[in-house]
């Protein structure tokens, strides 16, 4: 790859030390965006999966429809680490135009397979090389010259089969998947494979040491994106109501809502129980949200960055009117316009305080493909119960990346559709306050348009009011309404997905980390354990506003290092406003933004150095 | 003697015209947008709308607080400034069976909301947009809006230089199926429209002039009531017959439009402007320009379609509201992510 923040970690002159490495290496796929090879990436990470051998893919691509390079790495880890790995052992040069570069970062005894027009052979004495004859091969197995671009990846994952020693019959059932319904661009596709598996145990000698072999540490589990995951947790909430603008890398979160809505919520006579709909910007996207949820509609929008920003004025609105509605912030990397195809964590303080004036909004924060499904589907129960707006925050990594896990569960539990007043709940009260607090919760009652009773309605407005909806300019009545929402706060504290203690035993020293940090963390302690004989805790924050056990595990420690991909350590501010003052000065921070996402050796680190060990 | 108290008039479905009034007004005494919150009183009153069936939406500015003063049993939602599309279509997408009215002004619409408004005409959502038009915006004490006319002045003696945008020329270009201009001081003409509006399935954009007493009424000014005395030109005459009413108008023919609405009313359109169609898009919207550049201020209805889908009626949705559909109809069962999890594995 050609990142410059990766280690160039080779030696000149050695090969390795000749040891056998087993289900334990990552594979750098470096081709053309554009060119077709997702599926091929695809079908050669699922039969990684399929040997049984925990996997995950990785796919570093550039903000271009085509034409500009692409990585995909797949990690194969018989330790189930999924996190990024600095360095791949095994380069598939297929882009000439980074060839050069992407090999200088493999480490000694690292694998290349290339083209065999590039003349390689010279390049690293270090390196196992594999020339291959990409384009003979396919030109033999495939006639239509517009096909063979696409039918090339494939012969590279028959390559890769072979000389890692994965099962043709794995490939053959990983392809056999991914088309399914297509018999002849299957078998166009598995013949690719086949020439490719074949070319190589005719011609190839095995000299690397990288090996896949069988394990059993994929049974029962599934590989798929934190997007369609999400995608997933709206539709089996209940989702009503759709609203949209384009924009990467959140796009995916409603292809699959739609996909699956059409799949699952059409009625028998073929009539939708949903709509979506296309905005023309992500101010109307947010608003539609709003007006669907106020009119009683379970509703969401999925963006990023630079749309959130556009949301800011609604979002304030759907505060103060007290609207629910669901947004599923996939962050990319800012500010501005950033870097739309790189992965970061940088949206959290705009997301928990988004729009003028004071605001608080309740942020979910998924730390894997399944959180995504339920924190998701719990963002829909708690924007009703709450009646406000609702952010769940994923990120690219999670979102758009393929990963291991384990089935989701069914939610059994009924749809919570929070606190709504119907025409005989008005008859037998003879009326109502909309924003009273009557349960002592912070929660007033609402009811829906279209309520057949003459005391139904109240006019929702944002500006001043006081409980009862009525336009005021009073500063008592003002501040009544305030002082209120602050103390729905603590009712978000109670309600929200509370926070995962990974561990907490006798350490001094506590780990905070949330979303997709959470991979490389997990493996960095284990290498802070190994290396350094430390055993310290961990605690994964799944929501702002925090849970009292947020700031308990704080307190049972002396050093809390919380560890995020942001430059300005966002969810350490954060913890910071709701800490006592006394408890701030124990946070410090490690941190990573250069897009990629993070890695267990750059916390490792960065930890040794911040303790002197 | 005794004496009896009159029993009320009621519409027919049974309620008094009381039940279609609003909240005191707090704006300037004069002001054309009460006169419009009148005339919405009539409208719905004399159709028998039932008045929690109705959503009242709007932006911000003097002409989006009007909803307060009308129909107080309806549900309201006053938005931010320009974005009362997105909340009215959000709320029509979660349920398609209410009426909806929204209100808005020029500033609201023309400058701040154009870009939601544009896209609000292309969907053909089924609503009642009307823009409570009078050139200036006044809440901020008087500055021009978008649809004041070039040589307009404003008491400060600022002159405007700059086009105005005719909203109803981009709706009729855009796809809104309902399209007219009003005065707010033609009491007859506005509550026509207003109930053949309420009448229409799709799109409604009311383009309604509504002078400004304070900030846009003087000499000089192309939207106070004494240059819309002097210059409205109606484009035809609208007599209006409720589906439910039992009224025979004769016109000659010839001379008379007669359009079916969707809900089995029936507008006539008497013919001012010499073989005037109403339903053709190209000659109303050369029509609406010819006028512009004669200083007319054309009124009446400018276009009309009674056949085009609506949004709603594209997306083929269920005919119960989204927004109150069972668990048992939204929730999918677990069967169906059991399959999802094995076509995962």
């Amino acid at each position: 790859m050609a990142t410059a923040d990766l280690a160039l970690g080779h030696e000149q002159g050695q090969r390795g030390d000749g040891r056998r490495v087993t289900n334990d290496f990552s594979i750098n796929v470096a081709t053309v965006n554009g060119s077709g090879s997702q599926s091929a990436n695809s079908v050669l990470l699922k039969s990684i999966f399929g040997m049984g051998v925990p996997v995950s893919g990785k796919n570093l691509f550039p903000s271009n429809i085509a034409g500009q390079p692409t990585w995909f790495i797949i990690r194969a880890s018989k330790d189930g680490y999924v996190a990024r790995k600095r360095e791949s052992e095994i380069l598939v040069a297929l882009n000439p135009d980074t060839v050069a570069a992407d090999i200088l970062e493999l480490p000694a005894g690292g694998v290349v397979i290339h083209e065999q027009s590039l003349h390689l052979g010279e390049a690293r004495g270090d390196l196992f090389y594999y020339p291959v004859p990409f384009d003979k091969i396919t030109a033999s197995i495939c006639s239509e010259a517009k096909l063979r671009k696409l039918v090339k990846n494939m012969v590279y994952v028959g390559v890769v089969a072979q000389l890692l020693r994965i099962d043709l019959g794995v490939v053959e059932s990983g392809l056999r998947r991914q088309f399914a319904k297509k018999q002849k661009v299957f078998d166009l596709n598995f013949g690719a494979a086949k020439a490719g598996f074949d070319y190589a145990a005719e011609n190839l000698v095995k000299q690397d040491p990288y090996f896949i072999e069988h394990l059993d540490e994929t049974r029962g589990k599934i590989v798929v994106d934190g997007n369609a995951a999400a995608g997933m947790g709206a539709v089996f909430a209940g989702v009503t109501v759709v609203a949209w603008y384009p924009i990467t890398p959140s796009t995916s979160v409603i292809e699959a809502t739609a996909d699956l809505l059409k799949k699952f919520r059409l009625t028998p006579e073929g009539k939708a129980t949903f709509a979506v709909i296309q905005a023309e910007d992500e101010l109307a996207a947010i608003g539609m949200v709003l007006g669907a949820g106020w009119a009683g509609a379970r509703s969401m929008t999925a963006t990023s960055g630079p749309g959130m920003s556009l949301m800011a004025e609604f979002t304030g609105l759907g505060y103060y009117a007290e609207i629910p509605g669901v947004i599923v912030n996939v962050q990319r990397t800012g500010p501005s316009t950033g870097m739309p195809t790189r992965t970061q964590q940088s949206d959290l303080l705009s997301a928990a305080f988004l729009s003028h004036g004071d605001t608080k909004h309740p942020v979910l924060l998924p730390g894997s493909v399944k959180e995504c499904f339920e924190l998701t589907y719990a963002a829909f129960d708690l924007a009703e119960r709450l009646q406000t707006p609702v952010f769940v925050l994923s990120d690219l990594d999670l979102g758009m990346n393929n990963w291991m896990s384990e089935p989701f569960d069914y939610p059994t539990k009924p749809l919570d559709r929070g606190k709504i007043l119907f025409a005989e709940d008005l008859e037998r009260l003879g009326g109502f306050a909309r924003y009273r607090d009557v349960d002592g919760d912070a929660i007033g009652w609402r009811t829906l348009p279209g309520t057949r009773h003459p005391k139904a309605s109240y006019f929702t407005r944002g500006s001043g009011h006081n409980d009862k909806a009525f336009y005021t300019e009073k500063p008592g009545e003002y501040v009544e309404v305030m002082e209120r929402l602050a103390r729905k706060v603590e009712s978000a504290r109670k309600l929200a997905p509370a926070p995962v203690v990974v561990k907490n035993g006798t350490s001094k020293i506590g780990f905070i980390a949330y979303g997709s940090t959470d991979f490389a963390l997990r493996e960095s302690l284990d290498q802070i354990r190994k290396e350094h004989g430390l055993e310290v805790d961990y605690l994964r924050v799944r929501a702002f506003p925090f849970a009292e056990s947020v700031h308990d595990f704080v307190a049972a420690h002396e050093r809390v290092y919380v560890v995020e991909q942001n430059r300005d350590a966002q969810m350490a501010s954060l913890l910071k406003l709701d800490l006592a003052a006394e408890q701030t000065v124990k946070l410090r921070s490690i941190l990573y933004y250069g897009g990629l996402p993070i890695d267990a050796r750059t916390i490792s680190e960065e930890f040794a150095v911040k303790e002197g060990l | 003697m005794a004496t009896t108290l009159p029993t009320p008039k009621v519409n027919h479905i049974g309620l008094p015209i009381l039940d279609y009034r609003g909240g005191k007004t707090t704006l300037c005494a004069g002001c054309g947008h009460n006169a419009i919150s009148e005339r919405i009183v009539e409208a719905m009153f004399e159709m028998g709308v039932e008045p929690e069936r109705v959503m009242k939406m709007s932006g911000i500015g003097c002409s989006s607080k009007s909803p307060a003063y009308f129909m107080i049993r309806s549900h309201s939602f006053n938005g931010v400034h320009g974005r009362m599309p997105a909340i009215a279509s959000g709320a029509i997408l979660a349920n398609h069976t209410m009426t909806t009215i929204g209100v808005s002004g020029d500033g609201d619409t023309a400058s701040i909301g154009m870009g939601q408004f544009v896209h609000l005409l292309r969907r053909n959502l089924p609503m009642i947009y009307i823009i409570e038009n009078n050139g200036v915006y006044g809440l901020t004490k008087g500055q021009f809006s978008a649809t004041a006319d070039i040589g307009s002045k404003l008491k400060t003696g600022v002159i405007n230089e700059l086009p105005p945008i005719d909203t109803c020329a981009l709706a009729i270009q855009l796809g809104a199926t309902f399209v007219g201009r009003s005065f707010s001081g033609d009491k007859k003409q506005l509550l026509a429209m207003l109930k053949a509006a309420i009448a229409h399935k799709g799109t409604v954009l009311l383009d309604v002039i509504s002078p400004c007493v304070t900030f846009n009424d003087h000499e000089g000014s192309t939207k106070s009531y004494k240059f819309m005395q002097e210059n409205d030109e109606p484009i035809n005459e609208l007599g209006f017959v409720a589906s439910f009413e039992d009224i025979e108008v004769d016109y000659d023919s010839g001379e008379v439009y007669e359009v079916e609405m969707h809900d089995g009313s029936n507008m006539k359109l008497r013919k001012l402007l010499e073989d005037y169609d109403p339903t053709d898009k190209a000659n109303a919207v050369r029509t609406l320009m010819e006028s512009a550049a004669k200083d007319e201020i054309l009124t009446g209805v400018f276009y009309i379609d009674t056949e085009k889908p609506t949004f709603i009626d594209m997306l083929n949705v269920v005919d119960q509201p989204l927004g109150s559909l069972p668990e048992a109809l939204t929730k999918p069962p677990k069967s169906a992510l059991d399959g999802l999890m094995a076509s995962l594995a």
